[in-house]
């Protein structure tokens, strides 16, 4: 029998032969020298790819239905759809030819540049954390000299990135450190504005300075209320319900009319004083006490300052826990609860301590929250804002506390950037509206990040994720003498 | 020699509705090695885990040292000086081999932590060289001394350990099963041994239990255990190569 079949042909030959046949055949187009089939290659694919955003974008871009008198009226725009085709014929012959089909793509030197600054982190990391230490306590300063014109604006998106720098640090013990998931923060965000709100507004004697330790309370109370029923669940099963329980305060809240004020809010929240003293104009003001000219940025100034050492506290704390025991059983939970256990490690308080203390440390920047803005209601305190959190703690690396500085300077200051970026609006008309597409750029931004550092920015100590990744031994695993 | 250290009578322990432990009885006298042998799936680690409190046990008594630990919460239970090498030895990948045993020492004073280390680098001095590595980035053979390491930081009366010679090279079997032996030996440490590798362990053992289908079918010395043609026959000869 055997000697009759001499040629495999197209009858008897199987399919997964035919299939290698055809990769050999296309193989030298893919990886092949020659840059002129790589080229040919590349504008066949883009075309192709051009057809089919002309098919797709005719009825959706081209043609616009319009309510017109006496019925419906169909208009052109040709210019749109002409341009959506250029757009995605020009975007993917550059991925062509310097992402997929060429033999060294652009998006390794990203990569290999990375891996890089990763393993001369230790001192690196050390370096550039004194430096934003140092260039944070000034920066006030730094703005009213540099932008006198626009300093109210600059100070304000500095106290907001130093809110969610400590909101940050806070969720960073509860999943960097501890490795429990925890997509409700929020809601102790919103346990300690309100419980400054509520206090100061019924009870006179009550200001920020003596809120604060209270609402720091209240919302580590609240953390170990969610701690209790989530101890037996991980993953994303907490996740879930982490996520319910930030939406329940929420819902509370909103719902709770004759305590909250339901979606009216609270308003007239005191602003913080100075040693008993305010910052106005009169005679018994701060401005007034010290001898100088009053001027509205001093409580802008004194509001960085506020949450400057309520970052910076939170950040040495969690630096402290990390060394003593308990923070140690942290890091050893989110490796392997298991082993936890058999060391005699009480997992139960060990998983409550780090709810409530992320939890309180949200609760403080809550108060801060609402002392700032002086008015708070539910909408400040939805899921979105648990998300931001969360990728700010992601993006700059789980358990890392450099990272989350600067994610939360991308991410926040990214967004207010927009706003001011005036050359786009001469390209795409005077409705372009840059803010409008700070999701799109956030999701852009994350998809970058999951591909070229999967672990985020400063991925020096890693998360646990699976016990096969033993076998995956980067240089930065064996980076020595850093975080004990 | 006084009562034992460690003994479980009639312990029934379920997984859901499977059973997997049918009424084990195992005692452990103090200063003794014993070894728990058995095929895939007879139920020798689940004993072990049982001991730990995780799963329960449904029926039977567990009583270490005089106290009835057979509902206490497995941190609780550590705490009373029995220290566990888990199966698959479980240590934090990510944390170095410093930290992996200062977690070890979370039970004991600060004051005794250099005591204890030096005593684990004595032991294992491969720790010692590798003391700032990851967990993670460790051969399987450190890995194992790592866990045992770590057990032993907790300063035990009772050390179990679960299948430490899984995976190995039967060099890396020979020097910690030396090891294991060095310490009942000059500190009097009790030792009880979950092992498929039968040989080693009964040659190592003072007494050794057999597990079938979750029963104590045969006990007795290790040496004894060795000569029984059953043993040899279900363990040994197939076993060994």
């Amino acid at each position: 029998m055997a000697t009759t079949v001499d040629a495999p042909t197209a009858e008897n030959r199987p399919a997964g032969a035919q299939r290698d046949l055809e990769e050999q055949r296309r193989a030298p187009l893919k990886t092949g020298e020659d840059p002129q089939n790589t080229l040919a290659a590349s504008l066949k694919d883009a075309a192709a790819a051009a057809l089919l955003a002309g098919v797709l974008g005719f009825f959706f871009l081209a043609l616009r239905t319009e309510i017109a008198p006496g019925g419906l009226d169909v208009s052109a725009r040709w210019g749109l759809w002409l341009a959506s085709i250029a757009v995605v014929f020009a975007g993917r012959l550059l991925l062509n030819l310097f992402v997929f089909k060429t033999r060294r793509p652009v998006t390794q030197l990203f990569a290999g540049r990375g891996a890089g600054l990763g393993a001369r982190l230790p001192w690196l990391g050390k370096a550039v954390g004194a430096a934003l230490f140092l260039f944070a306590m000034i920066l006030p300063f730094f703005i009213t000299t540099v932008f006198p014109a626009q300093q109210r604006q600059y100070i304000d998106l500095a106290i907001l990135i130093m809110t969610y720098v400590m909101l940050g640090w806070g969720l960073n013990i509860v999943v960097g450190l501890a490795g429990l998931l925890d997509l409700g923060y929020v809601a102790f965000y919103a346990v300690g504005a309100y419980a400054f709100a509520l206090l100061s507004t019924h009870f006179e004697v009550i200001g920020f300075w003596t809120a604060l330790p209270l609402a720091g309370m209240l919302a580590a109370f609240w953390g170990v209320i969610l701690g209790f029923p989530v101890l037996r669940l991980r993953g994303d099963y907490l996740a879930i319900v982490t996520l319910a329980f930030g939406e329940m305060i929420r819902i509370v809240l909103l719902n709770w009319y004759d305590f909250t004020g339901g979606p009216n809010g609270i308003s007239g929240i005191p602003k913080p004083t100075l040693f008993g003293l305010e910052f106005t104009r009169g005679e018994d003001g701060v401005a007034a006490f010290l001898g100088i000219e009053y001027s509205t940025i001093h409580r802008f100034i004194y509001l960085y300052y506020i949450i400057f050492i309520l970052a910076i506290v939170t950040n040495f704390v969690t630096m402290r826990l990390r060394r003593l025991p308990v923070g140690r059983a942290w890091e050893a939970l989110r490796e392997d609860e298991i082993a936890c256990r058999s060391l005699g490690i009480n997992t139960t308080n060990t998983k409550l301590t780090a709810f409530a203390i992320g939890a309180m440390f949200g609760g403080f920047a809550g108060s801060f929250f609402a002392t700032r803005q002086g008015f708070i209601s539910p909408e400040s305190f939805t899921f979105l804002e648990s998300a931001i959190i969360l990728a700010i703690v992601v993006l700059g690396g789980l358990g890392s506390q450099i990272g989350v500085v600067i994610a939360s300077v991308v991410m926040i200051g990214g967004i207010e950037m927009l706003r001011n970026i005036g050359f786009l609006s001469d390209i795409f008309g005077p409705d372009f509206d840059p803010v409008k597409y700070r999701m799109l750029i956030f999701g852009l931004a994350m998809v970058g990040i999951m591909i070229w550092k999967p672990r985020g920015l400063i991925s020096t100590r890693e998360p646990t994720i699976a016990l096969k990744e033993r076998k995956r031994i980067g240089a930065d695993y064996v980076a020595q003498g850093e975080g004990h | 020699m006084s009562g034992p250290l460690l003994s479980a009578t009639g312990v029934e322990t379920y997984y859901g509705k499977i059973v997997a432990l049918r009424g084990v009885d195992v005692e452990v006298k103090p200063g003794e090695i014993v070894t728990l042998i058995g095929a895939n799936g007879a139920g020798k680690s689940t004993l072990m885990m049982t001991i730990c409190g995780n799963p329960r046990a449904r029926a039977g008594r567990i009583v270490y040292d005089g106290v009835d630990i057979t509902s206490m919460p497995t941190h609780e239970i550590m705490r009373l000086g029995i220290a566990q090498s888990p199966e698959g030895r479980r240590i934090f990948p990510r944390m170095t081999v410093m930290e992996n045993l200062q977690m070890g020492a979370q039970l004991v004073a600060p004051e005794q932590f250099r005591a204890g280390l030096d005593r684990v680098y004595d032991l294992f001095p491969r720790l010692k060289q590798r003391a700032t590595q990851r967990g993670g980035t460790l051969s399987g053979g450190e890995q194992q001394m790592l866990a045992i390491a770590r057990a032993l930081m907790g300063r035990p009366k009772l050390l179990l350990l679960d299948e430490p010679s899984l995976g190995l090279a039967p060099l890396v079997v020979k020097q910690i099963f030396e090891v294991i032996r060095e310490l009942n030996r000059s500190e009097g440490l009790t030792v009880f041994l979950v092992e498929q590798n039968a040989f080693h362990a009964l040659k190592l053992a003072h007494r050794g239990y057999v597990m079938v289908n979750g029963r104590i079918t045969m006990s007795g010395t290790g040496a004894e255990l060795l000569k029984r043609e059953e043993v040899r026959a279900a363990y040994l000869e197939g076993g060994r190569h």
